[in-house]
Protein backbone atom coordinates (compact mmCIF):
# COMPACT_ATOMS: atom_id res chain seq x y z
CA UNK A 1 0.00 0.00 0.00
CA UNK A 2 1.32 3.84 -0.83
CA UNK A 3 0.42 6.18 1.73
CA UNK A 4 -0.41 9.47 -0.29
CA UNK A 5 2.00 11.62 -0.67
CA UNK A 6 0.17 14.18 1.42
CA UNK A 7 0.27 11.72 4.85
CA UNK A 8 4.11 11.30 4.14
CA UNK A 9 4.79 14.83 3.88
CA UNK A 10 2.88 15.13 7.08
CA UNK A 11 5.21 12.75 8.28
CA UNK A 12 8.21 13.61 7.13
CA UNK A 13 7.92 17.40 8.28
CA UNK A 14 6.80 15.94 11.83
CA UNK A 15 9.79 14.11 11.71
CA UNK A 16 12.03 16.97 10.86
CA UNK A 17 10.99 19.53 13.38
CA UNK A 18 11.06 16.37 16.02
CA UNK A 19 14.84 16.12 15.07
CA UNK A 20 15.48 20.17 15.05
CA UNK A 21 13.73 19.89 18.62
CA UNK A 22 15.61 16.84 19.83
CA UNK A 23 19.27 18.57 18.84
CA UNK A 24 17.94 22.28 20.41
CA UNK A 25 16.81 20.70 23.59
CA UNK A 26 20.27 18.33 23.63
CA UNK A 27 22.26 21.67 23.42
CA UNK A 28 20.05 24.31 25.73
CA UNK A 29 20.01 20.91 28.41
CA UNK A 30 23.98 21.20 28.25
CA UNK A 31 24.41 24.61 29.08
CA UNK A 32 21.59 24.93 31.05
CA UNK A 33 22.54 22.53 33.13
CA UNK A 34 26.49 23.36 33.92
CA UNK A 35 25.00 26.90 34.28
CA UNK A 36 22.58 26.41 36.51
CA UNK A 37 24.27 24.18 38.71
CA UNK A 38 27.73 25.88 38.31
CA UNK A 39 26.84 29.73 38.57
CA UNK A 40 26.01 29.82 42.30
CA UNK A 41 29.44 28.30 43.29
CA UNK A 42 31.23 31.25 41.53
CA UNK A 43 31.97 34.58 43.25
CA UNK A 44 35.18 36.51 43.91
CA UNK A 45 36.58 33.88 46.09
CA UNK A 46 36.34 31.35 43.99
CA UNK A 47 37.71 33.25 41.05
CA UNK A 48 40.62 34.48 43.44
CA UNK A 49 41.59 31.73 45.59
CA UNK A 50 44.15 29.11 44.26
CA UNK A 51 42.50 25.18 44.62
CA UNK A 52 43.99 23.70 47.01
CA UNK A 53 44.12 20.16 45.63
CA UNK A 54 42.92 17.05 47.33
CA UNK A 55 40.00 14.77 47.42
CA UNK A 56 38.00 17.40 48.60
CA UNK A 57 38.94 19.76 45.39
CA UNK A 58 38.87 22.61 47.72
CA UNK A 59 39.60 26.65 46.65
CA UNK A 60 39.20 28.33 43.56
CA UNK A 61 40.42 28.36 40.62
CA UNK A 62 42.72 31.42 40.38
CA UNK A 63 46.19 29.50 39.05
CA UNK A 64 43.93 27.74 36.65
CA UNK A 65 43.15 31.27 35.21
CA UNK A 66 46.63 32.15 35.41
CA UNK A 67 47.62 29.12 33.54
CA UNK A 68 44.96 29.72 31.01
CA UNK A 69 46.35 33.63 30.44
CA UNK A 70 49.61 32.22 29.93
CA UNK A 71 49.17 30.11 27.38
CA UNK A 72 46.88 32.08 25.18
CA UNK A 73 49.64 34.85 25.07
CA UNK A 74 52.29 32.48 24.51
CA UNK A 75 50.50 30.70 21.81
CA UNK A 76 49.33 32.95 20.18
CA UNK A 77 52.44 35.07 20.16
CA UNK A 78 54.28 32.17 18.84
CA UNK A 79 51.16 31.18 16.18
CA UNK A 80 50.44 34.25 14.74
CA UNK A 81 53.07 35.32 12.73
CA UNK A 82 53.98 31.77 12.03
CA UNK A 83 50.51 30.94 10.48
CA UNK A 84 50.23 34.38 8.74
CA UNK A 85 53.71 34.04 7.25
CA UNK A 86 52.71 30.74 6.10
CA UNK A 87 49.61 31.79 4.57
CA UNK A 88 51.14 34.95 2.66
CA UNK A 89 53.38 32.17 1.38
CA UNK A 90 51.10 30.09 0.09
CA UNK A 91 48.31 32.70 -1.00
CA UNK A 92 50.59 35.18 -2.82
CA UNK A 93 54.41 33.92 -3.42
CA UNK A 94 53.86 29.81 -3.75
CA UNK A 95 54.39 28.82 -7.68
CA UNK A 96 51.93 26.31 -8.40
CA UNK A 97 54.15 23.20 -8.10
CA UNK A 98 53.63 19.94 -6.72
CA UNK A 99 55.74 20.50 -4.01
CA UNK A 100 53.49 23.20 -2.84
CA UNK A 101 50.50 21.24 -3.81
CA UNK A 102 51.98 18.73 -1.33
CA UNK A 103 52.59 21.05 1.47
CA UNK A 104 49.00 22.11 0.77
CA UNK A 105 47.88 18.49 0.74
CA UNK A 106 49.73 18.00 4.25
CA UNK A 107 47.95 21.23 6.01
CA UNK A 108 45.03 20.17 4.61
CA UNK A 109 45.75 16.52 6.44
CA UNK A 110 47.32 17.66 9.37
CA UNK A 111 44.14 19.80 10.66
CA UNK A 112 42.46 16.50 10.42
CA UNK A 113 44.75 14.70 13.10
CA UNK A 114 43.70 14.15 16.67
CA UNK A 115 44.79 16.92 18.75
CA UNK A 116 46.02 14.03 21.59
CA UNK A 117 48.68 13.15 18.23
CA UNK A 118 50.23 16.60 18.79
CA UNK A 119 49.77 15.84 22.07
CA UNK A 120 52.20 12.88 21.95
CA UNK A 121 54.66 14.81 19.39
CA UNK A 122 54.68 17.31 22.15
CA UNK A 123 56.13 15.29 24.55
CA UNK A 124 58.11 13.54 22.61
CA UNK A 125 60.26 16.90 21.04
CA UNK A 126 58.97 19.78 23.66
CA UNK A 127 58.67 17.90 27.36
CA UNK A 128 61.66 14.99 26.33
CA UNK A 129 64.12 15.79 23.38
CA UNK A 130 64.30 19.37 23.74
CA UNK A 131 63.67 19.02 27.84
CA UNK A 132 61.59 22.00 28.23
CA UNK A 133 59.76 19.50 31.18
CA UNK A 134 56.21 19.62 31.30
CA UNK A 135 55.63 23.42 31.12
CA UNK A 136 53.56 26.18 29.76
CA UNK A 137 55.99 26.70 27.04
CA UNK A 138 55.98 22.71 25.96
CA UNK A 139 51.78 22.84 25.97
CA UNK A 140 52.37 26.41 23.97
CA UNK A 141 54.32 25.04 21.48
CA UNK A 142 52.55 21.95 21.49
CA UNK A 143 49.33 24.43 20.63
CA UNK A 144 51.12 26.28 17.93
CA UNK A 145 51.71 23.19 15.96
CA UNK A 146 48.18 21.95 16.70
CA UNK A 147 46.43 25.68 15.64
CA UNK A 148 48.73 26.20 12.76
CA UNK A 149 47.68 24.44 10.09
CA UNK A 150 43.94 25.56 11.33
CA UNK A 151 45.01 29.03 11.16
CA UNK A 152 47.45 29.11 7.85
CA UNK A 153 44.15 27.13 6.30
CA UNK A 154 41.45 30.38 7.33
CA UNK A 155 44.05 33.35 6.41
CA UNK A 156 45.09 31.59 3.11
CA UNK A 157 41.41 31.39 2.33
CA UNK A 158 40.66 34.76 3.64
CA UNK A 159 43.37 36.35 1.19
CA UNK A 160 42.94 34.69 -1.58
CA UNK A 161 39.03 35.57 -1.91
CA UNK A 162 40.52 39.22 -2.16
CA UNK A 163 39.38 40.20 -5.71
CA UNK A 164 41.75 40.29 -8.46
CA UNK A 165 41.19 43.61 -9.45
CA UNK A 166 42.16 45.15 -6.08
CA UNK A 167 46.21 43.79 -6.77
CA UNK A 168 46.03 44.45 -10.39
CA UNK A 169 45.47 48.11 -9.19
CA UNK A 170 48.03 48.42 -6.97
CA UNK A 171 50.23 46.95 -8.86
CA UNK A 172 49.54 49.36 -11.75
CA UNK A 173 50.06 52.14 -9.41
CA UNK A 174 53.46 50.57 -9.17
CA UNK A 175 53.66 49.35 -6.00
CA UNK A 176 55.71 46.51 -5.33
CA UNK A 177 54.83 43.45 -4.23
CA UNK A 178 55.19 43.49 -0.72
CA UNK A 179 53.42 47.01 -0.96
CA UNK A 180 50.60 45.04 -2.48
CA UNK A 181 50.14 42.03 -0.06
CA UNK A 182 51.28 44.50 2.93
CA UNK A 183 48.79 47.32 2.37
CA UNK A 184 45.86 46.11 -0.08
CA UNK A 185 45.54 42.73 0.35
CA UNK A 186 46.27 41.61 4.39
CA UNK A 187 43.35 44.99 4.95
CA UNK A 188 41.17 43.82 2.97
CA UNK A 189 41.36 39.84 4.17
CA UNK A 190 41.60 41.50 8.01
CA UNK A 191 37.61 40.43 9.11
CA UNK A 192 38.93 36.84 8.09
CA UNK A 193 42.22 36.69 9.81
CA UNK A 194 40.76 38.39 12.83
CA UNK A 195 38.09 35.90 12.88
CA UNK A 196 40.31 33.38 12.70
CA UNK A 197 42.66 33.95 15.61
CA UNK A 198 40.05 34.61 17.36
CA UNK A 199 38.60 31.50 16.80
CA UNK A 200 42.66 30.21 17.76
CA UNK A 201 42.07 31.69 20.96
CA UNK A 202 38.73 29.60 21.56
CA UNK A 203 40.46 26.54 20.50
CA UNK A 204 43.12 27.38 23.25
CA UNK A 205 40.91 28.13 26.09
CA UNK A 206 38.53 24.82 24.81
CA UNK A 207 41.53 22.25 24.31
CA UNK A 208 42.19 19.86 26.78
CA UNK A 209 43.95 16.47 25.63
CA UNK A 210 47.50 17.62 24.45
CA UNK A 211 47.37 20.21 27.40
CA UNK A 212 46.79 17.62 29.63
CA UNK A 213 49.97 15.12 28.52
CA UNK A 214 52.68 18.48 28.17
CA UNK A 215 51.46 20.99 31.05
CA UNK A 216 52.14 18.24 34.12
CA UNK A 217 48.72 19.66 35.61
CA UNK A 218 50.50 21.42 38.85
CA UNK A 219 47.76 23.37 40.94
CA UNK A 220 50.17 26.00 41.95
CA UNK A 221 50.49 29.77 40.80
CA UNK A 222 52.64 29.40 37.79
CA UNK A 223 55.64 32.14 38.06
CA UNK A 224 57.07 31.74 34.34
CA UNK A 225 56.85 29.90 30.85
CA UNK A 226 58.84 27.02 32.77
CA UNK A 227 56.69 26.00 35.31
CA UNK A 228 54.18 23.12 35.38
CA UNK A 229 50.25 24.74 34.88
CA UNK A 230 46.75 23.52 34.16
CA UNK A 231 44.44 25.73 32.62
CA UNK A 232 40.59 26.02 32.86
CA UNK A 233 39.39 23.24 30.50
CA UNK A 234 42.22 20.78 32.47
CA UNK A 235 41.21 21.58 35.49
CA UNK A 236 37.90 20.72 34.91
CA UNK A 237 38.91 17.08 34.40
CA UNK A 238 40.93 16.91 37.28
CA UNK A 239 37.90 17.64 39.09
CA UNK A 240 35.60 15.84 37.64
CA UNK A 241 38.07 12.73 37.78
CA UNK A 242 39.98 12.83 41.24
CA UNK A 243 38.02 14.80 43.53
CA UNK A 244 34.51 14.86 44.47
CA UNK A 245 33.71 18.44 44.25
CA UNK A 246 31.62 18.08 41.18
CA UNK A 247 30.26 21.34 42.09
CA UNK A 248 33.49 23.26 41.58
CA UNK A 249 33.45 21.15 37.85
CA UNK A 250 30.38 22.05 36.96
CA UNK A 251 31.36 26.11 37.93
CA UNK A 252 34.83 25.93 36.20
CA UNK A 253 32.49 24.70 33.29
CA UNK A 254 30.55 27.79 33.91
CA UNK A 255 33.29 29.99 33.43
CA UNK A 256 34.95 28.02 30.43
CA UNK A 257 31.17 28.23 28.58
CA UNK A 258 31.45 32.37 29.30
CA UNK A 259 34.37 32.15 27.73
CA UNK A 260 33.43 30.86 24.77
CA UNK A 261 30.17 32.72 24.65
CA UNK A 262 32.35 36.10 24.69
CA UNK A 263 35.15 34.64 21.86
CA UNK A 264 31.93 33.99 19.71
CA UNK A 265 30.38 37.22 20.47
CA UNK A 266 32.94 39.25 19.62
CA UNK A 267 34.05 37.12 16.38
CA UNK A 268 30.49 37.80 15.07
CA UNK A 269 30.57 41.38 16.07
CA UNK A 270 34.29 41.83 14.20
CA UNK A 271 33.30 40.35 10.98
CA UNK A 272 30.00 42.52 10.97
CA UNK A 273 31.78 45.63 11.48
CA UNK A 274 35.12 45.30 9.75
CA UNK A 275 33.58 44.00 6.89
CA UNK A 276 31.22 47.17 6.23
CA UNK A 277 34.51 49.00 7.17
CA UNK A 278 36.89 47.96 5.43
CA UNK A 279 34.76 46.85 1.91
CA UNK A 280 32.89 50.44 1.82
CA UNK A 281 30.03 49.94 0.43
CA UNK A 282 28.88 46.22 1.81
CA UNK B 1 65.91 50.92 3.12
CA UNK B 2 64.13 51.49 -0.53
CA UNK B 3 60.75 49.57 -0.91
CA UNK B 4 62.73 47.42 -3.72
CA UNK B 5 64.73 46.07 -0.70
CA UNK B 6 62.24 45.87 1.71
CA UNK B 7 60.05 43.71 -0.96
CA UNK B 8 62.96 41.24 -1.69
CA UNK B 9 63.53 40.72 1.83
CA UNK B 10 60.08 40.16 2.63
CA UNK B 11 59.62 37.70 -0.27
CA UNK B 12 62.11 35.90 1.74
CA UNK B 13 60.94 35.94 5.43
CA UNK B 14 57.28 34.73 3.55
CA UNK B 15 59.56 31.86 2.07
CA UNK B 16 60.45 31.01 5.39
CA UNK B 17 57.21 30.85 7.11
CA UNK B 18 56.63 28.72 4.30
CA UNK B 19 59.52 26.09 4.77
CA UNK B 20 59.07 26.12 8.60
CA UNK B 21 55.32 24.80 8.82
CA UNK B 22 56.48 22.39 5.97
CA UNK B 23 59.08 21.42 8.65
CA UNK B 24 56.63 21.44 11.40
CA UNK B 25 54.58 19.19 9.13
CA UNK B 26 57.35 16.50 8.51
CA UNK B 27 59.02 16.67 12.04
CA UNK B 28 55.43 15.72 13.47
CA UNK B 29 55.08 12.70 11.36
CA UNK B 30 58.87 11.75 11.57
CA UNK B 31 58.68 11.47 15.00
CA UNK B 32 55.61 9.87 15.96
CA UNK B 33 57.20 7.14 13.39
CA UNK B 34 60.56 7.42 15.10
CA UNK B 35 59.29 6.69 18.79
CA UNK B 36 57.04 4.13 17.29
CA UNK B 37 59.92 1.99 15.55
CA UNK B 38 60.99 0.34 19.34
CA UNK B 39 57.94 -1.11 19.61
CA UNK B 40 57.46 -1.92 16.21
CA UNK B 41 60.59 -3.89 16.54
CA UNK B 42 60.20 -5.92 19.51
CA UNK B 43 56.56 -6.51 20.09
CA UNK B 44 55.95 -6.33 16.22
CA UNK B 45 53.05 -4.55 14.10
CA UNK B 46 50.50 -7.53 13.86
CA UNK B 47 51.30 -8.50 17.82
CA UNK B 48 49.89 -5.25 18.99
CA UNK B 49 47.24 -4.59 15.93
CA UNK B 50 45.57 -8.04 16.87
CA UNK B 51 46.84 -8.84 20.38
CA UNK B 52 43.80 -8.33 22.93
CA UNK B 53 45.39 -8.41 26.37
CA UNK B 54 46.47 -4.93 27.51
CA UNK B 55 48.92 -5.15 30.05
CA UNK B 56 52.05 -3.07 29.84
CA UNK B 57 53.35 -4.50 33.18
CA UNK B 58 53.40 -7.66 31.81
CA UNK B 59 54.35 -7.15 28.31
CA UNK B 60 51.00 -7.53 26.68
CA UNK B 61 50.80 -4.75 24.46
CA UNK B 62 47.20 -5.74 22.20
CA UNK B 63 45.15 -2.83 21.45
CA UNK B 64 42.06 -4.40 19.49
CA UNK B 65 40.20 -3.72 22.22
CA UNK B 66 40.30 -0.05 22.61
CA UNK B 67 39.98 -0.25 18.50
CA UNK B 68 37.00 -1.65 18.89
CA UNK B 69 36.25 0.65 21.46
CA UNK B 70 36.98 3.66 19.07
CA UNK B 71 34.96 2.43 16.51
CA UNK B 72 32.27 1.64 17.90
CA UNK B 73 31.33 4.27 19.91
CA UNK B 74 31.93 6.53 16.66
CA UNK B 75 29.71 4.48 14.46
CA UNK B 76 26.96 4.58 17.33
CA UNK B 77 27.51 7.94 17.54
CA UNK B 78 27.11 8.67 13.81
CA UNK B 79 23.95 6.80 13.69
CA UNK B 80 22.39 8.94 16.44
CA UNK B 81 23.79 12.32 15.37
CA UNK B 82 23.02 11.73 11.28
CA UNK B 83 19.48 11.35 11.11
CA UNK B 84 18.83 13.71 13.95
CA UNK B 85 21.75 16.36 11.73
CA UNK B 86 20.06 15.80 9.17
CA UNK B 87 16.93 16.54 9.72
CA UNK B 88 18.37 19.98 11.67
CA UNK B 89 19.70 21.32 8.51
CA UNK B 90 16.83 20.31 6.30
CA UNK B 91 14.48 22.24 9.14
CA UNK B 92 16.77 25.12 9.03
CA UNK B 93 17.62 25.47 5.23
CA UNK B 94 14.10 24.80 3.47
CA UNK B 95 11.23 24.48 6.33
CA UNK B 96 12.04 27.14 9.36
CA UNK B 97 11.16 30.68 9.49
CA UNK B 98 14.06 33.24 9.26
CA UNK B 99 13.22 33.96 12.68
CA UNK B 100 13.48 30.20 13.64
CA UNK B 101 16.58 29.98 12.17
CA UNK B 102 17.85 32.98 13.78
CA UNK B 103 17.44 31.56 16.69
CA UNK B 104 18.55 27.90 16.09
CA UNK B 105 21.97 28.56 14.02
CA UNK B 106 23.74 30.98 16.51
CA UNK B 107 23.00 28.24 19.11
CA UNK B 108 24.59 25.77 17.01
CA UNK B 109 27.53 27.44 15.62
CA UNK B 110 28.01 28.14 19.81
CA UNK B 111 28.33 24.45 20.63
CA UNK B 112 30.82 23.56 18.23
CA UNK B 113 33.09 26.04 20.71
CA UNK B 114 32.08 24.38 23.71
CA UNK B 115 35.39 22.69 24.79
CA UNK B 116 34.91 18.86 25.01
CA UNK B 117 35.56 18.64 28.88
CA UNK B 118 32.07 20.40 29.68
CA UNK B 119 30.27 17.78 27.25
CA UNK B 120 32.18 14.94 29.54
CA UNK B 121 31.43 16.42 32.70
CA UNK B 122 27.41 16.71 32.02
CA UNK B 123 27.55 12.78 30.52
CA UNK B 124 29.56 12.31 33.85
CA UNK B 125 27.35 14.09 35.87
CA UNK B 126 23.56 13.76 34.45
CA UNK B 127 23.84 11.05 31.56
CA UNK B 128 25.74 8.20 33.22
CA UNK B 129 23.98 7.80 36.85
CA UNK B 130 20.81 7.46 34.02
CA UNK B 131 22.31 4.70 32.47
CA UNK B 132 23.37 3.38 35.96
CA UNK B 133 19.86 2.69 36.70
CA UNK B 134 19.07 1.14 33.57
CA UNK B 135 21.52 -1.55 34.36
CA UNK B 136 24.98 -0.71 33.53
CA UNK B 137 27.77 -0.78 35.62
CA UNK B 138 28.22 1.24 38.64
CA UNK B 139 29.08 4.57 37.87
CA UNK B 140 27.01 4.00 34.41
CA UNK B 141 30.09 4.58 32.48
CA UNK B 142 29.71 2.87 29.40
CA UNK B 143 29.57 2.24 25.81
CA UNK B 144 26.07 4.40 25.33
CA UNK B 145 26.90 7.15 27.69
CA UNK B 146 29.97 7.79 25.63
CA UNK B 147 28.21 7.87 22.14
CA UNK B 148 25.77 9.57 23.22
CA UNK B 149 27.96 12.47 24.72
CA UNK B 150 29.65 12.10 21.60
CA UNK B 151 26.62 12.21 19.35
CA UNK B 152 25.89 15.35 20.67
CA UNK B 153 29.19 16.64 20.12
CA UNK B 154 29.38 16.09 16.41
CA UNK B 155 25.77 16.96 16.00
CA UNK B 156 26.74 20.76 15.34
CA UNK B 157 29.59 19.96 12.89
CA UNK B 158 27.49 17.82 10.53
CA UNK B 159 24.41 20.39 10.77
CA UNK B 160 26.12 23.61 10.44
CA UNK B 161 28.43 21.76 7.02
CA UNK B 162 25.06 19.57 5.47
CA UNK B 163 22.67 23.14 6.21
CA UNK B 164 25.48 25.15 4.40
CA UNK B 165 25.59 22.81 1.63
CA UNK B 166 21.74 22.66 0.64
CA UNK B 167 21.61 26.51 1.25
CA UNK B 168 23.67 26.91 -1.49
CA UNK B 169 21.65 24.97 -4.30
CA UNK B 170 20.75 27.31 -7.28
CA UNK B 171 17.30 28.01 -6.32
CA UNK B 172 16.47 26.91 -9.85
CA UNK B 173 16.51 23.11 -7.90
CA UNK B 174 13.85 23.66 -5.99
CA UNK B 175 11.79 25.56 -8.27
CA UNK B 176 11.83 23.59 -11.34
CA UNK B 177 10.86 20.54 -8.82
CA UNK B 178 7.85 22.70 -7.21
CA UNK B 179 6.86 23.35 -10.72
CA UNK B 180 6.91 19.44 -12.15
CA UNK B 181 3.85 19.41 -9.73
CA UNK B 182 6.29 17.98 -6.65
CA UNK B 183 5.29 18.37 -3.11
CA UNK B 184 7.68 20.26 -0.70
CA UNK B 185 8.68 17.24 0.84
CA UNK B 186 8.95 15.47 -2.72
CA UNK B 187 11.29 18.66 -3.68
CA UNK B 188 13.14 18.53 0.01
CA UNK B 189 13.98 14.23 -0.10
CA UNK B 190 14.23 13.76 -4.00
CA UNK B 191 15.80 16.96 -5.17
CA UNK B 192 17.85 19.03 -2.62
CA UNK B 193 19.19 16.33 -0.45
CA UNK B 194 20.37 14.20 -2.81
CA UNK B 195 21.70 17.49 -4.87
CA UNK B 196 23.84 18.70 -1.64
CA UNK B 197 25.16 14.88 -0.54
CA UNK B 198 28.64 15.92 -1.37
CA UNK B 199 28.47 19.07 1.19
CA UNK B 200 26.64 16.37 3.41
CA UNK B 201 29.00 13.32 3.13
CA UNK B 202 31.97 15.91 3.56
CA UNK B 203 30.30 17.35 6.98
CA UNK B 204 30.03 13.47 8.14
CA UNK B 205 33.79 12.89 7.77
CA UNK B 206 34.33 16.12 9.06
CA UNK B 207 32.38 14.93 12.03
CA UNK B 208 33.47 11.17 11.92
CA UNK B 209 36.86 12.93 12.27
CA UNK B 210 36.38 14.57 15.12
CA UNK B 211 34.41 11.55 17.41
CA UNK B 212 37.63 9.09 16.42
CA UNK B 213 40.21 11.98 18.02
CA UNK B 214 37.63 12.89 20.67
CA UNK B 215 39.63 12.22 23.87
CA UNK B 216 38.92 13.79 27.20
CA UNK B 217 35.17 13.75 27.13
CA UNK B 218 35.58 9.75 26.06
CA UNK B 219 37.96 9.37 29.03
CA UNK B 220 35.54 10.63 31.41
CA UNK B 221 32.28 8.71 30.39
CA UNK B 222 33.48 5.29 28.84
CA UNK B 223 34.93 3.44 31.55
CA UNK B 224 38.59 3.40 30.42
CA UNK B 225 39.01 -0.45 30.85
CA UNK B 226 40.76 -2.01 28.12
CA UNK B 227 37.80 -5.00 27.12
CA UNK B 228 36.40 -5.73 24.40
CA UNK B 229 32.62 -3.96 24.97
CA UNK B 230 30.06 -7.03 25.45
CA UNK B 231 26.87 -4.85 25.10
CA UNK B 232 26.03 -0.79 25.17
CA UNK B 233 26.24 -0.77 28.81
CA UNK B 234 29.23 -2.22 29.04
CA UNK B 235 32.59 0.02 29.82
CA UNK B 236 35.51 0.23 27.10
CA UNK B 237 38.04 2.68 26.11
CA UNK B 238 39.28 4.38 23.43
CA UNK B 239 42.58 4.69 21.09
CA UNK B 240 42.94 8.47 22.44
CA UNK B 241 41.74 8.03 25.74
CA UNK B 242 44.51 5.15 25.89
CA UNK B 243 47.43 7.36 25.34
CA UNK B 244 45.97 10.57 27.46
CA UNK B 245 45.55 8.24 30.43
CA UNK B 246 48.79 6.43 30.44
CA UNK B 247 51.66 8.58 28.40
CA UNK B 248 52.62 10.51 31.84
CA UNK B 249 53.57 7.29 33.63
CA UNK B 250 55.22 5.00 30.73
CA UNK B 251 58.64 4.62 29.65
CA UNK B 252 60.80 2.17 27.57
CA UNK B 253 58.47 -0.40 25.40
CA UNK B 254 55.27 0.81 26.68
CA UNK B 255 55.82 4.30 25.93
CA UNK B 256 56.73 3.35 22.11
CA UNK B 257 53.59 1.23 21.90
CA UNK B 258 51.32 4.12 22.89
CA UNK B 259 52.95 6.08 20.04
CA UNK B 260 52.04 3.34 18.10
CA UNK B 261 48.16 4.02 18.93
CA UNK B 262 48.97 7.35 17.82
CA UNK B 263 49.96 6.39 14.51
CA UNK B 264 47.17 3.75 14.51
CA UNK B 265 44.99 7.31 14.87
CA UNK B 266 46.89 9.14 12.06
CA UNK B 267 46.09 6.22 9.70
CA UNK B 268 42.62 5.91 10.73
CA UNK B 269 41.93 9.81 9.86
CA UNK B 270 43.83 9.58 6.55
CA UNK B 271 41.57 6.68 5.77
CA UNK B 272 38.79 8.81 6.39
CA UNK B 273 39.86 11.55 4.59
CA UNK B 274 40.77 9.86 1.47
CA UNK B 275 37.34 8.25 1.77
CA UNK B 276 36.17 12.28 1.53
CA UNK B 277 38.51 12.82 -1.48
CA UNK B 278 36.69 9.91 -3.24
CA UNK B 279 33.51 10.80 -2.50
CA UNK B 280 34.36 14.31 -3.49
CA UNK B 281 35.33 12.87 -6.92
CA UNK B 282 32.12 10.31 -7.25
CA UNK B 283 29.96 13.45 -6.62
CA UNK B 284 31.80 15.57 -9.46
CA UNK B 285 30.53 13.20 -11.98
Amino acid sequence: MRLSSRITGRIAFGLIWASGGVAVLALLFIIGYVVVRGLPEINLEFLFTLPRGGLGGEGGISSCIVSTLWIIVVTMVLLTPLGLGAAVYLSEYAPDTRLVGFIRYGVELLAGVPSIVFGLFGYAVFVTVLSFRFSILSGALTLVCLLMPYLTRTAEEAMRSVPREQREAALALGATKWQMVARVVIPAAMPGILTGIILCIGRTVSESAPLFVTMGGSSQMPDGLMSSGRTLAVHVFYLAMETNALEKALATGTVLVVLILLTNLFTNWISERLQVRMMGVS
Amino acid sequence: MSRYTIDRLSSRIVFAFGVISFVILILIAGFIFRESLPALRNVGLFNILFGTEWYPRYDEYGILTMVVGSVMVTAISLAIALPLSLGTAVLLAEVASPRVRGCVRPAIELLVGIPSVVFGLVGMVALAPLIAELGGSGSGSSVLAASIVLAVMVLPTITSISEDSIRALPRTYREGALALGATHWQTIWRVMVPAARRGITAGTILGTGRAIGETMAMVMVIGNAPIFPDGLLSPARTLTGSIAVEIAAASGTHQSVLFVTGLVLFVMVMIINSASLLAYKKGAH
